[in-house]
């Protein structure tokens, strides 16, 4: 792996926590009410970042012939599959128990959320066992 | 509509404005496409060896997965230091939805390939019709389940 790459990554994460850190969205209360309708800013912080992103995915390669530091770029791996679809559904309610998902768990621990770490942990252990199914079939 | 905004708009549109500067940053330099949840996959390659783990899409980007997530702890912290003014965050949702909210969410997550960031924000911002399927599912299943949940008592 490049070193390019390895830093490229850090400072997206940097930035991207930051940016979730900004939106409050490390606070699962913040996503528990805009679930129960309480507070629809959650739809701002999709909207602004879906914008900014759909316009680098559709400008850049027009732009350039690859990325700075890349051979080439890459691309979002969506089917459409019973598991893609199912998967979410699943996931749809994890993320409605807890208030939690991937992103805003990780950057919630640099913000100090520490009980956010048992949902780390969960996702760990959920992520292991969806692999070992995956595995089996 | 304000009663819909209690909190106003400017955190949630600024912080979404730069996420999606930060995932464009990650495009352009290096044209990764940066969805979070597949660390919690390919960071099992380091440690298992079950067929799953070590296909190539996980095992080739575990290095720079590893290292996006440390980027956002940083973040974090960086937040926690400049703008924060003592604000604190620590959760008060009850340890057991944490857990076992966690546990379904990282299981289905992985199984869709996407969650809020690869299929919210990379799926839809390429205008890939599963992923928007799997927002609009996700979103349903979610509201459905923190209803209930606040009915019953929960956090």
């Amino acid at each position: 792996m490049k070193a390019s790459t390895l830093i490229v990554a850090l400072l997206t994460g940097v930035l991207f926590g930051f940016g979730l850190s900004y939106s409050t969205m490390i606070r699962p209360e913040v996503i528990l009410s805009f679930l129960r309708f309480r507070d629809l800013g959650l739809l701002f912080v999709l909207g602004g970042a879906v914008v900014v992103t759909a316009a680098a995915y559709h400008v850049l390669p027009k732009l350039m012939a690859k990325p700075v530091f890349g051979v080439a770029f890459g691309k979002h791996p969506s089917e459409m599959t019973k598991r893609t679809i199912g998967g979410a559904a699943l996931f749809g309610v994890g993320w409605g128990l807890s208030g939690v998902c991937p992103g805003p768990a990780i950057a919630g621990l640099g913000a100090g959320n520490w009980p956010l770490l048992i949902s780390i942990v969960g996702m760990l252990a959920g992520a292991y066992v969806q692999g070992l199914v995956a595995s089996r079939s | 509509m304000q009663q819909f905004f209690p909190n106003g708009i400017e955190p949630y549109l600024v912080g979404g404005l730069v996420m999606g500067l930060a995932v464009s940053f990650a495009f352009a330099m290096s044209g990764l496409v940066t969805g979070m949840s597949t660390v919690f996959s390919s960071t099992w390659s380091f440690f298992s060896r079950s067929a799953y783990f070590q296909q190539d899409r996980l095992v080739s980007t575990r290095g720079w997965r590893l290292a996006l997530a440390v980027g956002l702890v940083l973040g974090g912290v960086l937040f926690l230091v400049t703008v924060a003014d003592g604000m604190t965050f620590r959760t008060h949702v009850a340890d057991w939805q944490l857990a076992v909210g966690g546990f379904i969410a990282g299981f289905g997550a992985r199984m869709s390939n996407g969650c809020t960031s690869g299929h919210g924000i990379c799926g839809i911002g390429s205008f890939q019709l599963p992923s928007i399927l799997a927002v609009v599912t996700f979103l349903v299943t979610a509201i459905v389940t923190a209803q209930l949940v606040g009915m019953v008592g929960g956090s």
